[in-house]
């Protein structure tokens, strides 16, 4: 019994220990951002590892979420003689919800698993001790532009997300099923606020970004510089990216759309 | 001579676990000192003493006459610009070339022109035999190479200090031979100090001008090659011969032989 209580102790000192430890990390990254910015080439590069190579997953993602989004939608619809508002449905579905949450936890899987395994790596091999020793900051070197191309992909690539998803809609219920494009395109206009839905939808996606890119980043420069240790952050890195998502997700949602 | 690196009753120790005990070792400028002791005995934590990457408990680390302990965050890189270190497993940067790789530094603290970048690099590449590399990535050199490579990289900016971390460490005969003769030859071109931490002795006494050998947190014994050849230290004496018994035994501590086989109460 005292056992069991001293673990639990433990972990719950550890996990605070360690909440604590990543938000210094957090903050040391943001102050030593300056090169991210003065040598803006370094974030661009982390913008096309980030950003350019997710694509395709968030393109074909997109689409298929979107084609989903419509057939469902319009089988619900139609029963009550509304089918027209199904691009309404479609439109909002994805740039409130579902644009940034699956763009994020598909970032997450794909670039954030990424970073922290090539942090951990670098780690393991003595690259940072190596870039410490040449009086080069890796924190400024090397994790300040990957939290940056992270905070600027992540918007862009749940816009992409919700833009492909509508084409997906689209294509379903007005091109296979035959709903009429100036009813499914005017009442999606009519419908879709910029500020409400769409400004709400990129201040999502943009939380999402900074909470996974931190995630990941701190994940793989605190790894234990073993072939266990990369592998068991970048599970780390998946699992609490995801669960972080879903969790903001619901906190935004409730002061975005709710007025809680 | 004058010294380059003092150490001064340095103690250091890992939580509780000490690891260095009342060090004193001196570097003159321009000589090449070794550092050479079992696995786990310090001397690599002693390195990281001298780059300012730990900082002493208690005693004197100076580099060129400056406390590294007392060095705040700005100081320290400015110290480090003025060294050089080869990792065990050279550590290059593996997503960048080999040339990018002799170029980081010149890129990273100084405002040269890249032309003028290129032809340095070419330069440090050429002195370790691979300027004819430059455009291979890590993942396609040989251990070997790629040790010549970080070496070149460690010589970028001519430092004062080169630290070799186990430069030896799972090289050929070959390549280890010519890492050697690297580390003597820019040592004097470069008019540097180097200080190399390694238990391959036989590689090492060839180059060196003088050897510290450490056991456990502490200096056992220390001299120029021939005299640490000829030591009658029985550990000098088993570690440079590579005795099979000695005061390292060969036997892990454990219950004594005849109990745990048959003839013990166990099986009685």
């Amino acid at each position: 019994m005292l056992d069991a209580l001293r673990l639990i102790g433990h972990r719950v000192v550890n996990g605070v220990w360690r909440l604590g430890y990543a938000s210094r990390f957090f903050v040391l990254t943001l102050m030593r951002s300056g090169t991210s910015f003065r040598r803006f080439r370094l974030t661009m590069r982390e913008i096309y590892f980030a950003g350019v190579l997710s694509l395709i997953i968030i393109g074909v993602s997109g689409l298929f979420v979107g084609m989903v989004l419509g057939l469902q939608g319009y089988e619900t619809l139609q029963k009550y003689g509304s089918a027209e508002a199904v691009g309404t449905l479609v439109a909002l579905s994805l740039t409130r919800e579902l644009g940034p949450v699956v763009a994020a936890l598909l970032f997450a899987s794909r670039a954030g698993s990424a970073m922290t395994a090539e942090i951990g790596l670098m780690k393991a091999t003595e690259q940072i001790s190596a870039m410490e020793m040449m009086a080069v900051d890796p924190i400024a070197r090397v994790i300040g532009p990957r939290l940056w191309g992270g905070i600027i992909s992540m918007p862009l690539l749940a816009a992409m997300f919700s833009a492909v998803g509508v084409f997906g809609g689209y294509l379903i219920t007005v091109v296979v099923i035959g709903v009429d494009a100036g009813a499914f395109w005017s009442q999606m206009q009519g419908a879709v606020d910029f500020r409400q839905d769409i400004l709400n939808g990129v201040i999502k996606s943009i939380v999402f970004g900074i909470a996974v890119t931190a995630i990941a980043l701190f994940e793989g420069y605190d790894a234990p510089p073993t072939a266990e240790g990369v592998s068991g952050a970048t599970t780390r890195t998946v699992v609490t990216s995801s669960l972080a998502i879903l969790g903001l997700d619901f906190v935004l949602t409730a002061f975005m759309f709710t007025g809680v | 001579m004058e010294n380059l690196v003092e150490i001064r009753d340095v103690n250091f120790s890992y939580d509780l676990r000490p690891v260095l005990k009342g060090i004193n070792m001196t570097v003159p400028r321009g000589s090449l000192a070794t550092i050479m002791g079992l696995s786990g005995c310090g001397k690599t934590t002693l390195l990281r003493l001298i780059g300012g990457a730990l900082k002493a408990k208690s005693g004197e680390v100076r580099v060129a006459g400056r406390l590294m302990n007392e060095l705040d965050q700005e100081e320290l890189y400015a110290m480090r610009r003025r060294m050089g270190m080869l990792f065990q497993f050279g550590a290059l940067y593996t997503d960048l070339s080999v040339f990018d790789n002799v170029a980081f530094q010149m890129r990273e603290h100084t405002s040269l022109p890249e032309s003028m970048i290129r032809d340095l690099a070419l330069m440090k590449l050429n002195a370790v035999g691979l300027r004819g590399a430059q455009d291979l990535m890590p993942s396609e050199l040989s251990g070997g190479m790629a040790r010549r490579v970080a070496l070149a990289r460690a010589i970028a900016l001519d430092p004062m200090l080169i630290m070799y971390d186990e430069p030896f460490t799972g090289l050929d005969p070959i390549s280890m031979g010519v890492i050697s003769n690297l580390i003597r030859r820019l040592n004097a071109a470069l008019g540097a100090t180097s200080i190399i931490v390694t238990h391959d002795v036989q590689e090492t006494l060839r180059i060196v001008d003088y050897v510290y050998f450490m056991s456990d947190g502490i200096v056992v014994a220390k001299g120029t090659p021939d005299e640490i050849r000829s030591s009658e230290t029985p550990f000098v004496h088993q570690f440079v011969w590579g005795e099979m018994d000695g005061p390292m035994p060969f036997h892990y501590p454990g219950a004594p032989y005849h109990r745990d086989l048959a003839f013990g109460p166990a099986h009685a």
